[in-house]
């Protein structure tokens, strides 16, 4: 179907276009839901198989950067929600600002993901790849606080206690980790494209007040991936962080 | 002709353009984001697929021909019912009738020129055929042998079988599907032509929309699990090994969670098909038009809450148990509600034994043994004896075979003269109906026999005594086959010397049929404007018929 | 066209609610409140999905089929992750306190 103007052949008016294409993201959000859903079942799970070894593989998340992503991302959806908001009311000139914006954050997001990823994989707390929870405590780094290095190790003694397959099971707890911020950075990464392609498209004036579907629908795909985080944040970095 | 509304020896002449011929060239199919030639596209590779699928079957039905088992090794024959398993259910009974008489069909039927994302349609179609390259490659490089279920640890770790890029490829064609159901359901929602409200959408609509909430709802889950038993085969992840602390039941659970709404993805739109075949050939409204369509959606919703009863027999404790067995028995209530409606449309009708007729005939028989024995297996004590015998087997094919592929064929029939313009040959395709339907019932009702009995299914063997029964099996096997292999004959056969159909042959009281046969690309040379009820044989004047008002309804304009 | 044009002033509470519920739900997190810790993350963690869903994706402002929908998405997850709850709720329990390296062995009796 050929597209004439803003609308596409298949349709009678704008509206329904408009209609059907946010109709047809919220419904691909659903199964977005029910994607991750899955893996958020396997955590329920595991979680109540091993407390123990879900409490001592959360504590070694680095906290700060954790909530420095959790806020990163909320301002973004900040941002890109702005960057709808000027593209309702036609100001042209500002879409491109929040969408750069929205940008540098998702990237900023992405790269303290990658500090986090190096940390464990230099912790040897990727699974399959020589896991030991106990590795760093047993080669800690210059760079280590004594203090932090005795605490994690009194911590997994006790785990041991409580559960002699902590490694095991910890290492499970790792592959939910991985599994489902990877699968989370994975959708943030095609977000960011999409985010890029309607950068370019709205430095060319190509949206407005009648025409700013792109801008609404990629904004709820956005949206619904900094949800997704909200939700891992604390499943995966705040499980037992009163022990001191 | 029987049901024809033409004038005797009046000779109907193809439409000079439509959207077979209105351009030429392999590009502008495989480019194309026409719903009608996507919906033909589909036809190609989801007929390849049921070949092979048959194939395997043939094999195993060979094979099972002696008790120590005469054509494989039993490593072969695991390969043998997974293969066929995986083929059958994925690759040709999920997209049957949705991916080819849902797309070629729901836009015409809701009087719109396209479905909601033509692009996305296309884009479904190819990543299905990528889905199926990546199940193909794994099939020619050694197989699969876990089961269509893929059950772990057998799948995620023992197994030498190819079953990364069988996972994988599932996992792709998981997407197909998914964006097929939000274009049905978007295009529903959005499309409607004026004066075509939700109570004037044919019954094929309803089951499609029905069918793709659980596109939507269910296929993402399968998805993840897919993913991650890859996953974990690929860099020996614990999630389902029990010895690092991981848990199969788990894969079940999550298996079934899409698994057993999947069968409802099957069986729908068959439904769908049957609730325009016996109207249109009983010449009567169908009864219970509502009760039909909230039925449809009633399927889907309860579907979901039953996947459990898949794991009886893995230590489950009786109060869980006893609550999917609940909700499975429930879950019977509104195809049964369909059983009775269309059993009640045909009283007092005026029928006439059309090919699509007969299958809709034995659709409605086949349908319901296979559904009453899915109560049996519903129920506790029964389930001990009769899990994983081929007591199950009976019944889901039962239910897929008699049921989805009859109401498959039966749709292919009805709108053939639609889609290609001209009619298949009456006689011979009478004869493969009752030949398909004698073949079906000969292959598959000794195998209830033989689960009773305690035979298991998934083994390469059995014992003696039950070889009679497995050789009425395999008989029937091959004159199934028969029935399966004539309509793919003269099908082609009738593309070139068919009769030319005209716009409504049969005739019947869709919209589809208002339009010419094949149609123009747009669908409708102007924008229909629906101010009629479905089914409505009597106030139709255009359809030719000496129509009386059916006793149990209402006059159109009611005056008592 | 019909469509909602949210303000600028919403959206930026909204954030500020965002970003305070985030530094809540990490202040929670370092106190003890034994079994509560989750439940009080969760209910944070969905007040703020809420609030996203409701005005940064607008569905306080679009019809109701549309609420309908997101509705439907969190109401099959709960029934995925409910129901496989009511099969390992109601299992036998663990024949040992400890956490056993094979959780289902007690399944398979032999």
């Amino acid at each position: 179907m050929h597209r004439t103007g803003d609308l596409f052949g298949q349709y009678q008016t704008l509206e329904q276009q408009k209609d059907s294409a946010t109709l047809g993201m919220w419904l691909f959000l659903v199964t977005e839901i029910l994607f991750f859903g899955g893996m958020f079942l396997t955590y329920t799970i595991n979680r109540r198989a091993f407390p123990t070894a879900f409490g001592v593989g959360g504590n070694m998340l680095d906290l700060t950067l954790g909530t420095a992503n959790t806020l990163v991302l909320i301002v973004s959806s900040f941002t890109m929600a702005m960057s709808v908001w000027t593209a309702q009311t036609a100001r042209k000139k500002l879409v491109p600002v929040f969408l750069i914006l929205t940008l540098i954050l998702g990237c900023a997001f992405l790269g303290i993901k990658v500090i986090e990823y190096k940390q464990k994989f230099d912790h040897h707390l990727v699974p399959s790849l020589n896991f030991d929870i106990s590795y760093r405590v047993n080669h800690p780094a210059p760079g280590d606080s004594p203090e932090e290095i005795a605490k994690e190790k009194k911590e997994i003694a006790e785990g041991l206690a409580a559960d002699p397959d902590l490694n095991a099971h910890a290492q499970l707890y790792f592959s939910l980790y991985f599994g489902m911020t990877g699968l989370h950075a994975l959708h943030m990464i095609v977000g960011v494209g999409l985010i890029t392609w309607l950068l370019v498209k709205s430095l060319k004036g190509r949206f407005s007040a009648t025409y700013n579907t792109p801008v609404e629908i990629i904004g709820l795909y956005w949206h619904f991936v900094d949800i997704v985080w909200i939700f891992l944040f604390p499943l995966l970095y705040l499980i037992n962080r009163h022990l001191g | 002709m029987s049901g024809t509304s033409s004038s005797p020896g009046n000779e109907y002449q193809l439409p000079r353009e439509h959207y077979i011929n209105a351009t030429y060239g392999i590009r502008s199919w495989l480019l194309t984001t026409d719903h009608k030639r996507i919906a033909l596209l589909y036809l190609a590779v989801v007929t390849f697929f049921f070949f092979l699928g048959g194939i395997f079957a043939a094999m195993i039905r060979i094979h099972l021909l002696t008790p120590e088992g005469a054509l494989v090794s039993p490593e072969t024959y695991n390969k043998l019912f997974t293969m066929h398993g995986v083929a059958m259910i994925f690759f040709f009974l999920i997209p049957s009738i949705p991916a080819i008489l849902g797309n070629f069909l729901i836009p015409i039927m809701i009087g719109a020129k396209d479905v909601a994302f033509p692009r996305l349609n296309l884009m479904s179609w190819y990543i299905y055929v990528i889905g199926g390259c990546f199940v193909l490659y794994s099939f020619f490089t050694g197989g699969l042998d876990t089961g269509w279920t893929f059950y772990t640890p057998l799948s995620s770790i023992y197994s030498n079988s190819a079953v990364t890029p069988a996972v994988l490829g599932i996992f792709i064609n998981g997407f197909s599907s998914i964006l097929t159901g939000v274009n049905f359901v978007v295009t529903i929602h959005t499309m409607r032509a004026p004066g075509m409200t939700w109570f004037r959408l044919p019954l094929f609509v309803w089951s499609h929309y029905a069918t793709s909430l659980i596109f939507i709802l269910g296929t993402p889950v399968v998805a993840i699990t897919l993913l991650l038993a890859g996953v974990e085969r690929m860099f020996h992840l614990g999630f389902f090994n029990p010895a690092m602390g991981g848990d199969p039941i788990l894969f079940q659970h999550l298996f079934w969670f899409y698994s057993h709404p999947a069968v409802y993805i099957m069986i729908l739109p068959a439904m769908g098909v049957i609730s325009e075949i016996i109207p249109t050939f009983a010449r009567r409204p169908i009864f219970g038009y509502s009760f039909v369509a909230a039925s449809s959606i009633g399927i889907a919703v309860i579907g979901f809450l039953v996947w459990a009863h898949h794991l009886f027999v893995t230590g489950q404790a009786t109060y869980s148990a006893l609550a999917f067995s609940f909700l499975s028995y429930v879950v019977a209530i509104p195809s049964a509600v369909k059983v009775f409606n269309w059993t009640a449309t045909l009283y007092k009708g005026s029928i006439s034994y059309d090919t699509p007729m007969l299958y809709a005939l034995g659709f409605l028989g086949l349908f319901t043994i296979g559904g009453l024995t899915g109560l049996f297996l519903a129920c506790l004590g029964l389930d001990i004896n009769l899990h994983d015998t081929y007591f199950v087997i009976a019944h889901f094919h039962y239910i897929m075979v008699g049921g989805a592929i009859m109401g498959y064929l039966g749709g292919l029939h009805f709108w053939w003269p639609k889609i290609t313009g001209r009619l298949y040959p009456e006689f011979l395709a009478r004869t493969a109906a009752i030949i398909l339907f004698i073949g079906f019932n000969l292959t598959f009702f000794p195998q209830f026999l033989l689960g009773y009995l305690g035979m298991p299914r998934r083994y390469h063997n059995y014992p003696p005594e039950f070889q009679v029964l497995n050789v009425l099996s395999s008989a029937g096997a091959s004159i199934l086959a028969i029935g399966y292999l004539l309509p793919m004959v003269y099908f082609v056969w009738s593309m070139r010397y068919g009769r030319v159909a005209g716009p409504n042959p049969w005739p019947s009281t869709g919209l589809e049929w208002k339009t010419a046969s094949p149609p123009p690309t747009e669908n409708f040379h102007e924008t229909p404007v629906v101010d009629w009820e479905p089914y409505d044989f009597v106030n139709r004047p255009d359809l030719g018929l000496a129509v009386k008002p059916a006793p149990h309804l209402a006059p159109a304009h009611g005056d008592d | 066209m019909s469509e909602h044009i949210v303000s600028p002033k919403i959206y930026a509470v909204i954030l500020l609610a965002l970003l305070v519920g985030t530094l809540l739900t990490v202040a929670a997190a370092l106190r003890d409140f034994g079994p509560w810790n989750i439940v009080i993350a969760l209910a944070i963690a969905t007040f703020k999905a809420t609030l996203v869903i409701l005005f940064f994706m607008h569905a306080r402002y679009v019809k109701g089929r549309t609420q309908l929908v997101v509705i439907s998405g969190f109401f099959w997850l709960a029934i995925m992750l409910s129901l496989t709850l009511v099969d390992y709720t109601t299992r036998r329990p663990e024949p040992s306190t400890s956490q056993r390296s094979v959780p289902s062995a007690h399944l398979f009796h032999v």
